[in-house]
């Protein structure tokens, strides 16, 4: 494994090691470029997972403080934690569900496909859905997504042939286990789906794609990538001439250090990576680096969420199986005529019940709220998600008053929900229900959004300088080797889960940064 | 399809664990001629006896589960005690909340909160409470520490940890028998 100096100012040194850090820092080691990945959290591996919701929230889940203000319900439920998202090696697709789904035409560009929305910070990728094929193609096939590559897809679980027959019942066509970075037959050297569950507090089989036991392994084979974990960036430093030159960052003791470095991608999720470049701010970049627009940190995304769980008159047990390999398709697409731009999925999901208690109706207490845990048994439930549209308020800053453990400002989250996001939600709430009613449910319950898993849009794509901060290559605007390789590259959010864009977009990147350092560019 | 066994298995074991976190519950019951059902209180360091007792009452009230023992609560809001201990401004905070439950239980029902007799009227006093910060610190911490019990999850039909038992691949992951034909 390779071990590179802090001196050496030829690394490209990437801070995350999720989606988009974790594959990007793959793809430049298989190139033969040097990289230091630096990881805020441990190195847990598969063995060291747990099928415990509270545990393993504890073993992996991104706790630092953060503060929260706007209309969102999360503000109100969860005032400091705003995400839930991982904080160990492999980032969020440590836990995540694996849901692996493109962009549609539209996705890519809103501005033209919905017009000018009051309210919301519209604006069309500078990237097509026909560029980004064949990069889709390439993540499919290096993640193993179910039904792509002629992978078949998951057998379906109890919770998944509820919702198939509801689903039916209403008349939905586009029906099915979902396409899953979860194998459904051994590949890549992992073996297949165990149908344990907790696929959300890591994957004990190793089954589901994550970068910690695929992309970071690999490329530490190469020699050409060291994974750094328990390393906390602090900030990014330049040079006189305005490019960086290298990373701050606290070791496991919570000494600081200096990673020199060619190239910086900043990979930490869309509340970190804003974060860091604000707090990067300096006399040559007073507002934050990569920020001449004043767009880092706005346009925060979450996605419309919310879910609905159905009772029954007999037994379901939601929990037993792949979490969320289910998926109801059609209210996906973008049909004005519901009173929404975008358009929502519907994706099983079960929480055991630690979770539930803490989620299904997060405050209530009493009978009514006793009666529905008492039904867990008889439950079937899904998740709804969707798009939600960029406002320009909706916004990471840095906490006037609250600070880390290095000093260094928090991060703040302020989100509103735009009139489409609640029209959205409110519809999604009615089809969802209807889906189990039909089949029988005897009681369903529409519920809140949970803290959020999709984190998007803090430094946005844009065309032109002044509407975002990077290109269409994830490369910042204002600074040419400093680049953004996680989903707060997001011009839009889609309805979509956006791991499989994200790492899309990773190898893409990886291929741009390869060209460039051999092109002395950068 | 395969049904979860609900049946107490540990009940006693868990009643004891729970009872007795600084004192042997049935050393208390012995020396003090106490029945053991009460013993878990007396064991208590910071916290009255009574005190610990409402707060019991109280934890079933927030949360009401007719299948579910004592036990099972004293688990719960035991660990109050430990932080009442470690920190004045907890310890005021139970004593001055359940104090003013009583005194409203008093005021209402000439009876202290725990002796109310019926749901509905202590879950009045409890609506009357619900935005201070005692409340809102008990149910929170509830909320993890009621539902968090291992030993309780089989009474909801939940299995908890499946990877050591090979997951559900044969273990009914798929093995829903009633729905309508699609």
């Amino acid at each position: 494994m390779a071990k590179f100096d802090l001196n050496d100012d030829g690394v490209v040194v990437i801070v995350g090691s999720g989606a988009g850090g974790g594959t990007l820092g793959n793809e430049l080691a298989q190139k033969g470029i040097k990289v230091v990945i630096l990881e805020a959290g441990a190195r847990n591996e598969i063995q060291d997972f747990i099928n415990n919701e509270w545990e393993s929230f504890t073993q992996l889940a991104w706790k630092d403080m953060r503060t929260t203000s706007g209309s969102w319900q999360v503000a109100k439920d969860f005032p400091n934690l705003p995400a839930w998202i991982v904080k160990s090696v492999g980032g969020s697709t440590v836990h995540w569900a694996g849901a692996s789904l493109r962009f549609d035409e539209h996705e890519f560009k809103i501005r033209s496909a919905y017009g000018d929305v009051p309210g919301a910070n519209m604006l069309d990728w500078p990237i097509t859905l026909a560029e980004m094929e064949p990069w889709y193609a390439k993540a499919e096939n290096k993640m193993g997504v179910t039904r792509t590559n002629g992978i078949p897809g998951l057998p379906g679980n109890n919770n998944f042939k509820v919702m198939e027959a509801g689903a039916r019942k209403v008349g939905y066509k586009e029906v099915h286990t979902g396409r899953m970075a979860i194998n459904s037959q051994p590949r890549d050297g992992r073996g297949s789906c165990q149908q344990i569950g907790f696929c959300f507090q890591g994957c004990k089989s190793g089954a589901k794609w994550s970068t910690l036991y695929t992309e970071i392994p690999k490329g530490e084979a190469t020699g050409n990538l060291e994974v750094r974990p328990n390393s906390m960036a602090i900030k990014i430093e330049h040079d006189a001439s305005g490019k960086v030159t290298g990373v701050v960052y606290a070791d496991a003791e919570g000494k600081q250090q200096r990673q020199k470095a060619r190239v910086v991608a900043v990979a930490g999720n869309s509340i970190e990576s804003p974060r860091l470049l604000l707090n990067s701010a300096s006399s040559m970049f007073p507002d934050g680096l990569a920020n001449s627009s004043g767009q880092v940190g706005r346009n925060y995304m979450r996605h419309m969420t919310g879910s609905v769980y159905a009772v029954f008159d007999k037994s379901v047990h939601m929990y037993r199986g792949t979490t969320m390999a289910g998926i109801i398709r059609d209210e996906a697409k973008n049909d004005p005529s519901r009173g929404f731009f975008g358009g929502y999925e519907m994706e099983t999901l079960s929480l055991g019940v630690p979770f539930m208690a803490a989620f299904l109706k997060p405050g209530a207490w009493g009978r009514t709220f006793t009666s529905a845990m008492e039904q867990y048994p008889q439950m079937a439930g899904m998740w709804l998600v969707g798009e939600d549209l960029p406002q320009e308020t909706n916004r990471v800053t840095l906490d006037p008053k609250a600070k880390d453990a290095h000093g260094m400002p928090v991060a703040s989250v302020h989100y509103d929900d735009h009139p489409n996001d609640l029209a959205m939600r409110n519809h999604a709430y009615k089809q969802g229900s209807a889906v189990y009613e039909s089949i029988g449910a005897t009681a369903t319950f529409p519920t809140v959004p949970y803290p959020s898993t999709h984190n998007m849009g803090t430094n946005r794509m844009s065309a032109k300088a002044r509407d975002g901060v990077v290109n269409k290559f994830g490369q910042t605007h204002d600074i040419k080797n400093l680049f953004v390789s996680d989903g707060s590259q997001f011009t839009s959010s889609a309805a979509c889960n956006p791991t499989l864009t994200i790492v899309s977009l990773a190898i893409r990147q990886a291929d741009h940064i390869a060209g460039a350092m051999q092109k002395k560019e950068i | 399809m395969r049904e979860v066994d609900r049946r107490t298995k540990l009940n006693r074991r868990t009643f004891l664990q729970g009872a007795a976190t600084a004192v042997p519950a049935v050393a208390v019951a012995t020396s003090a001629g106490l029945s053991i059902e009460d013993a878990w209180a007396e064991g208590s360091t910071t916290l009255a006896p009574a005190t610990m007792k409402t707060l019991v009452k109280v934890a079933r009230d927030i949360y009401p589960h007719d299948f579910l023992v004592d036990s099972y609560y004293i688990t719960a809001v035991k660990p109050w005690d430990g932080k009442a201990a470690k920190d004045p401004a907890v310890k005021a905070m139970i004593e001055d909340g359940v104090k003013r439950l009583d005194q409203d239980a008093q005021d209402r029902h000439k009876l202290p909160y725990a002796q109310v007799a019926w749901e509905s009227d202590r879950v009045t006093l409890l609506q009357g409470i619900e935005q201070t910060a005692f409340f809102k610190a008990l149910r929170s911490d509830l909320v993890v520490s009621l539902y968090n019990q291992e030993e309780l999850w089989p009474k909801f039909g939940y299995e908890g940890s499946s990877a050591e038992h090979g997951g559900y691949i044969k273990r009914g992951f798929d093995d829903i028998n009633w729905l309508p034909k699609v």
